[in-house]
């Protein structure tokens, strides 16, 4: 009851659609039982690239740090935004770096290949494995309840609208089973030149 | 053990149109020992920003008065001072790099203040594994299961400083009602655009018990 993982709570989904990618998470901080905030966001963006970060509280704010630094790096040196799949190599070495004390986050990485525009998402566990999917990668506390409404609401090939409407259901049901996550949400829908950010309300008790 | 006394220090932080209240505990506790009953829970890190802590004894005192010299030597540098936010992201950083060293400080930490600039009030809540939210209210420790449902039911972000007052010794008389030691009182003070202003406030009230 009081691994790391599960002290503060959280839940982070990423869907794929057709020419879209869409990512979400709760917003619900606790310790233990007790809610402290209700607006600690777990999806920080990184130039096109989006990262869900669940697991550790001060975790997810360090390596959410430490990621805004290294991509800054990265485009400083190399003169244009990081590209989904390199972003994910990055998130895997860094986490495999403290492989003997690890960051206990469950990250999820969301993009669109910038030349391609072919969509990408992927899971890591706390070590840095990458988990490659095609349809859809759950983190958090409610990755079970997560599972359960992706695995049945999830089709290919999603148009935005759709993609939005089944992220949002899959991960606002999800919550609902699950004590440690909810109390609103964000949510965005990554298109080709557009991303769409909405902040969903979702059950307060 | 840590969690004992720590977790009968009272922290308290409001927040509301103009201002940030913060009101601490007096007593210093060890073990089932009252030692003092004037402690002064609190540190200015500069002009309108306060720190209150709690946690396990000689590390308190210690991390508060590392990062007051750290904020005062980065005014006396800069000659400007730290806004409230990157205050608490700079003590975040160290308290997160204490973490995952040999011997972690124990601290649990409220930072309030008010924007130089937009004159905002903020307060941010700290606990000792580097968490950090920012809150509209917040307690650390036992206080946090009486304090903050009375504040979710009363709490306005636009109260006045009087409002604000009120507020808080609801609070206090709540957890003079039901938590089994007394506390010795709270030190409170008001962070507003023009300072730290120290606020008279009656320990001495006897509150009933049902």
């Amino acid at each position: 009851m009081s691994s790391p993982f599960s002290i503060n709570g959280g839940a982070a989904v990423a869907m794929v659609g057709k020419d879209c990618v869409a990512i979400a998470c709760d917003l619900r901080l606790g310790l233990q039982a007790l809610t402290v905030s209700n607006n600690f966001p777990k999806i920080f963006q990184y130039g096109d690239v989006f990262l869900g970060l669940t697991g550790l509280a001060t975790d997810v704010s360090t390596v959410s740090d430490l990621f805004r630094y290294k991509v800054n790096m990265y485009r400083l040196r190399e003169e244009r935004d990081i590209a989904p799949r390199t972003f994910a190599n990055l998130v895997s070495s860094s986490l495999y770096e403290k492989r003997f004390g690890p960051y206990f986050v469950s990250p999820v990485v969301a993009g669109l290949d910038p030349k391609t525009g072919v969509p990408f998402i992927c899971g890591f566990d706390s070590i840095g494995c990458i988990d490659f999917a095609k349809d859809f990668i759950v983190s958090g506390t409610a990755t079970e309840q997560l599972f359960g409404m992706c695995e049945s609401l999830w089709e290919p090939d999603m148009s935005p609208d759709e993609l939005f409407e089944t992220i949002s259901q899959s991960l606002l049901n999800a919550v609902d089973r699950d004590a440690l996550s909810g109390w609103g949400a964000h949510v965005y829908i990554i298109e080709k030149d557009k991303v769409t950010k909405r902040l969903l309300k979702g059950r307060q008790d | 053990m840590y969690a004992d006394h720590s977790f009968r220090e009272i922290l308290l932080g409001i927040t509301g149109k103009d201002f940030t209240l913060m009101a601490a505990s007096k007593a210093a506790m060890r073990g089932a020992t009252i030692l003092k009953a004037s402690d002064d829970k609190t540190r200015q890190l500069n002009k309108h920003t306060l720190m209150l802590y709690s946690g396990e004894a000689g590390d308190t005192v210690q991390f508060a008065e590392y990062i007051q010299a750290n904020a005062q030597l980065y005014s006396m540098r800069n000659d400007s001072d730290l806004s409230p936010s990157a205050l608490a992201h700079f003590v975040r950083g160290e308290l997160a790099i204490s973490l995952r060293s040999r011997k972690p400080y124990n601290v649990n930490l409220l930072l309030g203040g008010v924007d130089p600039i937009t004159h905002k009030p903020s307060l941010y809540w700290l606990d000792y594994l580097a968490s950090l939210a920012s809150l509209p209210y917040a307690a650390h420790g036992y206080a946090q299961y009486y304090c903050l449902s009375i504040l979710d039911k009363h709490h306005h972000p636009d109260i006045t400083l009087g409002q604000g007052i009120k507020l808080l010794t609801m609070c206090i008389d709540e957890l003079k009602r039901r938590l089994p030691v007394d506390f010795k009182g709270m030190t409170v003070k008001a962070v507003t655009k023009d300072g730290i202003v120290d606020i008279e406030f009656d320990d001495d009230k006897v509150v009933k018990s049902a």
